[in-house]
């Protein structure tokens, strides 16, 4: 532990302060993905509540869902649910790529390789997907 | 390949000046030359009055970090070569507060580290007579990788985090937290959970991750971080539910 030599005390010149620029997120491309990343958590989000408000629309019966298609086929909605899907593939890309380092799964007392883990996720991804398409389209 | 290179040093006097200005130094260019080598030169051969830190240049003392062309970097570790044509800008560490020209104030880093009791903490120690604390190369495995911190501290300089929030304990600190907890021979853990469980402790952490690209030892503190968060979930969720006796 560093104590003030109290021979210097009130003497010592004082430091320089260096201040963070508001725009520190733009100085590396890494730190612009992390503040994207977290960007992203609004966008998934919104579509949790797109999807609550399709699941009441449903509820509801025919009428309010066929006001409820026509509200999402609004330009403005269209655009908002673009922007918001590109921003759910990153935040799914950016967390599935991190989980390896969060969670060192072990098997049989080995590390399981972070790769594994990755792959292990789209395909869950995947399986999960074409469960709801075939939940959609399907009869 | 030139001869020389240009290094654009960042020199602050205290006491002297507002803030920190650039100085340009022509260096020898030789390929076996560290940006260390380059400073050891102005300092021996051009200008006596530049302040650095350095101790053993082989990436062991951990006091030569400084911030290369924007990057954390140890300057002992990082060939003025691969920074053709030049210049090379040489700062000191960010989010440190500069004492002068290329050395920076570590005693936030130090008294956060020794919160974290970064030793082997036990109940009741053994006699010398009973012998040694015995460790299978199993249980080594488990921390082995965070012993290698070198306190160089590049990781705080990386972290946004530690940037925006001085109070936050930082990346080095919380991997040397885990270094221990995970230690078969310690029993320390819980003290180290008050300090980690605070709101400046690991949940400061919004998982960079810079910290762990920048680190030379290869520690990953941010996974350590995001190991550590789920045993403090977990620890919270027992101290919720079990009563005291019990946990």
């Amino acid at each position: 532990m560093t104590t003030e030599n109290p021979r210097s005390a009130g003497v010592r010149p004082r430091p320089y302060q260096p201040q963070m620029s508001v725009w520190w997120w733009l100085s590396k491309r890494s730190y612009l993905v992390f503040v994207l990343r977290e960007l992203s958590s609004v966008f998934v989000a919104w579509t949790v509540v797109f999807l609550l408000l399709l699941v009441r629309a449903v509820a509801r019966g025919d009428g309010a869902y066929q006001d409820f298609l026509a509200w999402a086929a609004n330009p403005v909605v269209i655009l908002v649910n673009v922007v918001a899907f590109a921003f759910v593939i990153l935040h799914t890309v950016t967390w599935f790529a991190l989980t390896p380092q969060a969670v060192p799964a072990r098997l049989r007392g080995q590390r399981v390789p972070p790769s594994l883990i990755v792959a292990s996720q789209y395909v869950a991804w995947a399986a999960l997907s074409a469960f709801v398409v075939w939940l959609v389209v399907g009869d | 390949m030139s001869d020389t290179i240009a290094l654009d040093v960042a020199r602050y006097r205290p006491g002297q000046d507002t803030e920190p200005s650039v100085q340009r130094y022509d260096v020898p260019l030789r390929k076996d030359w560290v940006v260390l080598d380059g400073l050891n030169y102005i300092k021996d051969e051009l200008d006596g009055t530049l302040t650095y830190r350095w101790s053993c240049r082989m990436g062991i003392c951990g006091s030569c970090g400084m911030t290369v062309n924007g990057e954390p970097r140890l300057t002992c570790a990082t060939f003025l070569a691969d920074y053709t044509p030049g210049p090379v800008r040489i700062e000191p560490l960010e989010n440190f507060p500069v004492l002068r020209d290329l050395v920076v104030e570590i005693d936030d880093f130090l008294r956060k580290l020794q919160t974290l009791k970064p030793w082997i903490v036990r109940d009741t120690e053994k006699l010398v007579s009973e012998g040694e604390y015995l460790q299978t190369p199993q249980e080594l495995d488990e921390y082995r990788q965070y012993s290698m911190c070198i306190n160089c501290m590049l990781c705080y300089s990386a972290c946004p985090v530690y940037g925006l929030d001085p109070e936050f304990v930082g990346p080095a600190a919380i991997a040397l937290a885990q270094r221990y907890n995970l230690d078969s021979r310690d029993e320390g853990a819980q003290d180290r959970l008050d300090v980690l469980i605070h709101p400046d402790g690991l949940w400061g952490c919004t998982f960079v991750g810079e910290c762990t690209r920048v680190c030379p030892k290869h520690v990953d503190p941010a996974g350590a971080i995001q190991r550590y968060k789920l045993t403090a979930a977990m620890e919270s969720v027992k101290a919720f539910l079990l009563p005291r006796g019990a946990r």
